[in-house]
């Protein structure tokens, strides 16, 4: 199986997120960078399709030279080929859905994975944006996958509940949480990457559809007040919830 | 402007995001002068669409066929861009639901249109629609301008109102769409709901318990707090990953992102993927033995104590309030 992993390389989820001086961005002095959480478990699946069924796996990113971090990580874990599109000015999803696009439409392979969320920008579009522009089927919030010959049967979550799919490859899946364990990339791994390709490309330069006019700290939550200590507290709590707050 | 809005439905029940998209488009076209179009796909959905006009939209068209009982990702993203550009609308409106998130991006390919995803706040500026969306899970916001002629956006749950108004019962408009095998390239054979349990995404209140509670067989205590109050029970990562909950209850930035009126924290520290989750619900209760947890930070009332002795308690005077028991 020739399979294809998109990832993004984003601030860690721990990091404080300060507003930049142009008021429209974030601050990224200082922060340390991860490959997008939800990426680790696309990219572990197509590992694992990839040890049981042969075949090759090529992890892509879009982004500045930084983003070869996070394409080393994946080589480190096992991926055999790494392609930065190299592109750093500000976009949203429609035009980074077009430039992968057009990457994959030339790669010809049999899956496409994506995380469900890049936990930055916290769009949840690109995956199927990217399966739209293809012409192919998609399973989103993948949490279980099953590939016999050319069907795949997946499991996605829903509210309270999964919906099952069938697709016939090529298509493209969105992986949750849950999808599996993402291994470490072993010592060997971390070695060999080093020599793995990163083959850089250019896009074409498309046009932003969505603009970002600003960008702000969420105001502050003003500070709680403690009820109490220990049980005695729970008849104040419970009246001030069904009082005051009035939720109960 | 003209507004499409998709009314999401399952077994031929509107969901409440539904209403909620459908009243944010109405509260937009007053201000605009434009018309609502309210959009339900489905089998057998005709005869409940005419509610929709109670909540805001003048006009419900009506996509019919056996063969869209269950969602399909494919051939929604067909209809729905259809409609659009048959009812002319310049702007649509999903629910940021399982299903509009699913839909939307293709929907946005299809009309050639900028997509902004899971809206807290829309508004008119001129002649544009200005949205608010939170990013890095809350940490912070952005207010976007979609400047494509068509514009989708997708609307968090929760968080816009749907009540019904006065409005009459809106005209049914049936409109056939013809729909190849092709177009069923992804469709759901099957939908496995957990039988009655209430999702954290769509939780008016919720009880989440974290490592604080020690073990899988204390979550015994937080499914009866969260029975007596009718809420759904929410888990914090720690406890997942360790197998106490399933993957489903998670809250936080590599969970569910969730906006209830009320959200109680049992035993969870409250660390910033946590918060990122849960920050926007309108009350926040938290429990928690130590005093400096960062929890109590963001806790609208907080009590400190254990766990063990205080949710006991603490459900006894809920059943009395409430009057179970
Ligand atoms: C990439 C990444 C993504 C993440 N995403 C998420 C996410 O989506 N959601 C999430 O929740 N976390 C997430 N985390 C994990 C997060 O950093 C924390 O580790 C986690 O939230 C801690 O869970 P907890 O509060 O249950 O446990 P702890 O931090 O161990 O807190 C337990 C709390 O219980 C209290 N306690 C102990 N005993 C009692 C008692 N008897 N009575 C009352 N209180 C008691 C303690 O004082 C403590 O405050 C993520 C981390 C990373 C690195
Ligand atoms: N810059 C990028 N380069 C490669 N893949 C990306 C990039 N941004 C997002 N993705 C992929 O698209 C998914 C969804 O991202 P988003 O739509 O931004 O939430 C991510 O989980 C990645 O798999």
């Amino acid at each position: 199986m020739k399979l294809a992993v998109c990832i993004n390389h984003v601030p860690d989820t721990a990091a404080k997120i300060n507003i930049s001086s142009d008021g429209k961005s974030y601050d990224r002095t200082g922060l340390s960078y991860i490959i997008n959480p939800y990426d680790e478990f696309a990219v572990e699946e197509c590992l694992r399709l990839k040890e049981k069924h042969g075949g090759e796996v090529i992890a892509i990113s879009v982004g500045s030279d930084v983003h070869k971090e996070t394409i080393r990580k994946a080589l480190a874990m096992g991926v055999d080929k790494g392609i930065l599109i190299k592109d750093d000015a500000i976009r949203d999803s429609f035009a980074l859905a077009r430039a992968l696009a057009d990457e994959l439409k030339s790669l010809s392979t049999d899956a496409i994975f994506f995380g469900k969320q890049s936990v930055d920008y916290d769009n949840s579009a690109v995956g199927l944006m990217v399966a739209e522009m293809l012409g192919l089927p998609s399973v989103s919030v993948v949490v279980k996958l099953e590939i016999n010959g050319d069907k795949a049967l997946a499991e996605r979550e829903i509210e309270g509940g999964h919906e099952i799919v069938e697709v016939k490859l090529p298509a493209v899946f969105t992986a949750q949480k849950g999808l599996n364990e993402p291994r470490y990339p072993s010592l060997k791994g971390i070695m060999s990457a080093k020599s793995k390709p990163i083959e850089e490309k250019h896009p074409s330069p498309t046009q932003p559809k969505v603009e970002v006019l600003s960008m702000n700290k969420p105001p502050a939550k003003a500070a709680g007040k403690i009820v109490g200590t220990d049980v005695h507290a729970v008849p104040e709590l419970v009246r001030l919830l069904h009082e005051e707050a009035k939720v109960i | 402007m003209r507004f499409l809005a998709f009314a999401e439905q399952r077994e031929n029940k509107f969901k409440k995001p539904a209403f909620e998209v459908i009243r944010a488009a109405r509260t937009l076209a007053d201000q605009t002068g434009g018309e609502v179009v309210a959009l339900a796909i489905g089998s057998g959905v005709r005869s409940v669409a005419p509610t929709l006009g109670g909540h805001g939209a003048q006009k419900a068209v009506v996509v019919e066929n056996p063969k869209l009982e269950f969602y399909s990702s494919t051939a929604y993203a067909k209809i729905v861009a259809d409609v659009a550009r048959q009812q002319q609308a310049n702007v649509v409106l999903i629910p940021a639901t399982a299903m509009g998130k699913d839909l939307a991006p293709r929907v946005a390919v299809r009309l050639d249109a900028g997509l902004g995803t899971d809206c807290t706040a829309l508004r008119v500026e001129g002649s544009d629609i200005i949205a608010t969306r939170p990013v890095f899970a809350g940490k912070a916001l952005t207010d976007l301008r979609v400047n494509s002629s068509t514009k989708v956006f997708t609307l968090r749950p929760n968080v816009f109102t749907s009540g019904a108004g006065d409005e009459k019962p809106a005209d049914v408009e049936n409109v056939d769409i013809s729909l190849t095998e092709q177009d069923f390239a992804s469709a759901v054979r099957e939908v496995r709901q957990a039988a009655s349990k209430l999702d954290v995404a769509e939780a008016d209140i919720i009880v989440s318990g974290g490592r604080g509670m020690k073990g899988p067989e204390h979550f015994r205590m937080i499914e009866e707090l969260a029975e007596a109050l009718g809420a759904a029970v929410g888990a914090s990562r720690a406890v997942v990953d360790a197998g106490w909950r399933p993957h489903d209850e998670q809250v936080g930035q590599t969970g569910k992102t969730v906006s209830p009126s009320l959200y109680i924290a049992i035993g969870v520290s409250g660390a910033i993927q946590h918060l990122a989750g849960m920050s926007s619900s309108k009350y926040i209760v938290a429990i928690n033995k130590d005093k400096d947890a960062p929890i109590f930070q963001i806790a609208s009332y907080g009590v400190v104590g254990d766990a063990f002795e205080i949710v006991p308690a603490l459900i006894a005077e809920v059943r009395k309030l409430l009057g179970k028991g």
